[in-house]
């Protein structure tokens, strides 16, 4: 059985100021794992897509809580999840398809969930209409 | 005043308008750098928009929605856009929307 090692946990409000912070101390957190520098940065853009899922798409009103809690394993891997208590997303399934955005402005790409899923090596995204979303995502360190 | 993280410098040469992008592209940071693109090319209407991406050192999904975005208003407008100096970090974003061989290329949207 894999043993827990070290645990983060942070909430910030969802404001697009905090998508650089967000994944800086995630990033430094799970430096303590001696990561690559390209598992490191695949795993900051993960958690960067998600974070910017919560405060592009959650909440009508920016500001709401995301929760982030990564947890540490001595077996090398990582657990990062990524909740909100916003919208929800009604079909996850068409949501998590490459290109598939609700943006409206024709600025997203509909690519976060792709981006999230290629960077780790487990995606799993659960949500309910009115409740909020939880993207869990896990990393298997070389 | 917030610090940047997305700096954008703008050269205009006959019809090339070469914009050099440094620091790091999210959605925060791209929303800025958006502006001054459109602003930029709507003023000097060129016929080539090179980004120049050497200087980028982070970049996700907000980046390429930024990169396809501009390269929509450039076929409006009928320019076409090259991507210069991508780094294996920018590449392996395009790569992971099918985009793979972006350098120096014009971007067909
Ligand atoms: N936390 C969330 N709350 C509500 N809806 C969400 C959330 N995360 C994702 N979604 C929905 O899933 C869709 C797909 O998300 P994804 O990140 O793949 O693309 P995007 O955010 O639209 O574009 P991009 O990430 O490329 O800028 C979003 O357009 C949105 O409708
Ligand atoms: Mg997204």
């Amino acid at each position: 059985m894999k043993k827990k090692i070290n645990e983060l946990k942070l909430t910030l409000p969802a404001l697009s100021a905090n998508e650089g912070a967000a994944r800086a101390i995630v990033g430094a957190f799970c430096a303590q794992l001696d990561p690559t520098v390209e598992e490191l940065a695949d795993l900051k853009c993960a958690v960067s897509e998600a974070v910017t899922n919560a405060i592009v798409h959650a909440y009508d009103t920016p500001g709401g809580p995301i929760y982030i809690s990564v947890a540490l394993f001595d077996d090398r891997s990582i657990t990062v999840v990524i909740r909100d208590r916003g919208c929800g997303i009604a079909d996850v399934a068409q949501a998590r398809q490459p290109l598939f955005t609700t943006g409206a402005d024709g600025e997203r790409s509909g690519m976060g969930f792709s981006v999230m899923e290629t960077f780790t090596d487990r995606l799993l995204v659960r949500s309910r209409i009115g409740v909020g979303t939880r993207v869990t995502m896990k990393k298997c360190l070389s | 005043m917030e610090k940047e993280t997305l700096t954008v410098a703008l050269l205009s040469e006959g019809d090339t308008l070469t914009a050099t992008l440094s620091g790091e592209i999210d959605h925060h940071s791209a929303a800025t750098a958006r502006e001054t693109l459109d602003r930029a090319l709507f003023k000097h209407r060129p016929r080539v928009l090179c980004l120049d991406l050497g200087g980028v050192s982070f970049m996700d999904s907000s980046g390429l929605g930024l990169v396809l975005g501009r390269a929509a208003l450039c076929e409006e407008l009928g320019a076409a856009v090259r991507l210069l100096r991508p780094s294996l970090r920018v590449r392996k974003i395009f790569a992971v929307a099918g985009l793979d061989r972006i350098e120096n290329i014009t971007l067909q949207v």
